[in-house]
């Protein structure tokens, strides 16, 4: 009749999300692009059945990466991003709505989303539906040009609950975009010279992903660390085929003190209108890095410190968080110009955050 | 793809989804002491230092609640069932917390900072959860005076402890 | 077969798994932490996914709902 467990860790089981602050600041640096700034996220109960939420988000960038040094002048740019949202909790269901709207001087993006969270089987399976639609305008600094992009995306999961320390979860998204799909700036090559971009009108995409998490408990905590692995395959019309893996490993070093290790491994062949060096001239033609064929490694980790443990001001819980993961890009058919070699690339990722409960 | 592998798709989906859907409907859900039956009997240890056993209250109206520190909604109603066991422990009431922790020691701290006087009976083991094929956290039955389950809740709202008492002084006056 | 048929397949058996799954609800304590969670920190896994997007040809099915950028 009403979800009465309250699962603060969040393990299947619907209930209103917890009232939570968290304050980032975060920073990449690799490639020769810098990009940093602060990430804001509050959520509060309004009652029993209603929460909201908001959030802020800024990327301040400094690129000089490999297409802006090889094409054009190192750039300043920021990026700034808006969101509310509102759930509703109603028995064994959460329903939510999202806006959020992001801004830079050369791109405009709106997008509004649907979530339905439902329980079956007394909370240990949860199953998870959502819809989003986003409208973006491209523009081109220092001229009046203007497009549009369309994007509607569906999502569907569920989790499960198999054994007290094993949960499993299966996720789908399909993605459909339309409208002008290229960077403006970007150019390709052909034969060597230069030839501007031109993609295809439409972007369909499917992504699914498995993922589980086991956990393990020793004398002094029920839970003392925890194993999670995820697989995404991912396909798209534009002949991208990605599998993408990840492996955490959690782990209580005391009753204050968390910590994290996890890898990824990611790697996608290239759109079917990419190339590197063009020999004859193509309808539709890309020389994106994104849409080669590359593979990436990231080793991270992370560190958790509950300062606050108790009641605290108005809060119940503190925790103050780094996180430093390292990713290296290797691309097979990307070539550096400057070198003439396969490009390659590594970012460090930094993350200080401090969140609170309350 | 052609077109016998989408036929076979198909009716591969419709047989996992129908029997997805005559599991999910024949599952046989958990089910708590009916109401008028004789309340199960049980010996737990207890934060009392003496062992506890329920059928010792015959006489009394007698309340157990199912609690863990891992539960949001326990932790909220626990100061408000240590209201109602002050308030009538002295006219034949008895609460008896039961507490399904793995770990006993975590079980004490927590009533001790929630600042709860009534008895807390550790049930690391889940036997009594299981003899009560408990639902639900937390879970509250009100056992009458002959020993016989009159009321069960399952969850806590907030607003619950008004029909607690309500049932508690109606128990109380057979 | 495609994504869509396959993720309804493995929802299904997850679905069958989960009406044979004998979890009782007084054993979720360790369910309960932080550490069990697919997304313990939103902000953070947010972020992350960000990072990752916008570098990469892939998109979507990850812990996170997508978010408004699509930033070229």
């Amino acid at each position: 009749m009403f979800s009465f467990l309250l699962l603060p860790g969040g393990a299947s089981a619907v209930v209103l999300p917890e009232d939570r602050t968290d304050t980032m600041i975060h920073y990449y640096d690799g490639g020769g692009v810098t990009v940093s700034g602060p990430a804001l996220l509050v959520r509060k109960s309004a009652s029993d059945t209603v929460s909201v939420s908001g959030r802020y988000y800024v990327d301040t960038i400094s690129s000089a990466s490999i297409d802006v040094v090889t094409t054009a002048s190192p750039y300043k740019d920021k990026r700034e991003e808006f969101g509310v949202g509102i759930d509703y909790l109603h028995g064994n269901s959460l329903m939510g709505v999202t806006v959020t709207t992001s801004k830079e001087n050369d791109y405009l993006a709106d997008s509004f989303g649907l979530n339905l969270s439902h329980d079956l089987f007394d909370g240990l399976t949860t199953v998870n539906m959502g819809y989003s639609q986003g409208q973006d305008q491209v523009q081109r600094t220092h001229t009046t040009f203007e497009a549009d992009v369309n994007r509607y995306s569906y999502r569907l999961g569920v989790s499960q609950v198999l054994t007290r320390s094993l949960l499993f979860g299966v996720n789908y998204e399909g993605i459909a975009e339309e409208g002008y799909l290229k960077n403006p700036y970007r150019a390709a090559r052909l034969l060597g010279g230069t030839i501007p971009e031109n993609y295809p009108g439409t972007h369909d995409s499917q992504a699914i992903s498995v993922r589980a998490i086991k956990g393990f408990s020793s004398d002094s905590r029920p839970a003392s660390s925890s194993l999670r692995a995820e697989f995404r395959y991912f396909r798209d019309n534009w002949n991208i085929n990605s599998d993408t893996l990840l492996l955490a490993y959690q782990r209580y070093f005391s009753d204050r003190v968390l910590g994290e290790v996890h890898y990824r491994y990611y790697t996608q062949n290239a759109a079917s209108f990419y190339s590197d060096n063009f020999t004859t001239l193509m309808a539709y033609r890309a020389r994106d890095k994104e849409l080669s064929t590359f593979h990436s490694h990231s080793v991270g980790a992370k560190v958790t410190w509950n300062f606050v443990k108790q009641k605290f001001l108005f809060f119940d819980r503190m925790s103050l968080n780094f996180a430093h993961d390292y990713v290296f890009f290797d691309y097979q058919d990307f070539t550096d110009v400057r070198t003439g070699q396969p490009y390659s690339f590594g970012a460090n990722v930094l993350q200080l955050y401090v969140s609170a409960w309350y | 793809m052609t077109a016998r592998d989408h036929r076979r798709g198909k009716w591969l989906v419709l047989t996992m989804l129908v029997g997805t859907l005559l599991l999910w409907t024949t599952t046989a859900p958990a089910v708590m002491p009916a109401v008028g039956s004789l309340a199960p009997d049980f010996t737990l240890r207890s934060n009392t230092g003496k062992n506890l056993k329920l059928s010792e209250y015959r006489g009394q109206v007698v309340m157990i609640n199912f609690w863990a520190t891992w539960c949001g909604p326990c932790r909220q109603e626990m100061p408000l069932l240590n209201r109602i066991h002050e308030k009538y422990s002295k006219s034949g009431f008895k609460l008896l917390g039961i507490n399904v922790d793995d770990n006993t020691g975590n079980a004490q701290a927590m009533a001790a900072k929630l600042g709860v006087t009534f008895p807390v009976l550790f049930d690391s083991e889940k036997r009594v959860s299981r003899l009560y094929d408990v639902d639900g956290m937390p879970s509250t039955v009100l056992i009458d005076r002959s020993g016989k389950v009159r009321y069960i809740h399952r969850g806590y709202r907030p607003g619950y402890e008004i029909q607690y008492e309500a049932q508690v002084r109606e128990l109380l006056k057979q | 077969m495609t994504s869509a048929r396959t993720t309804i397949v493995l929802a299904c058996a997850t679905l069958l798994l989960g009406a044979c799954s004998g979890v009782k609800s007084y054993e979720r304590e360790m369910l309960s932490d932080p550490i069990m969670s697919f997304s313990r920190d939103p902000v953070s896994d947010q972020y992350l996914d960000h990072v990752y997007d916008v570098r990469e040809g892939a998109r979507g099915a990850t812990t996170t709902q997508g978010g408004g950028c699509g930033c070229n």
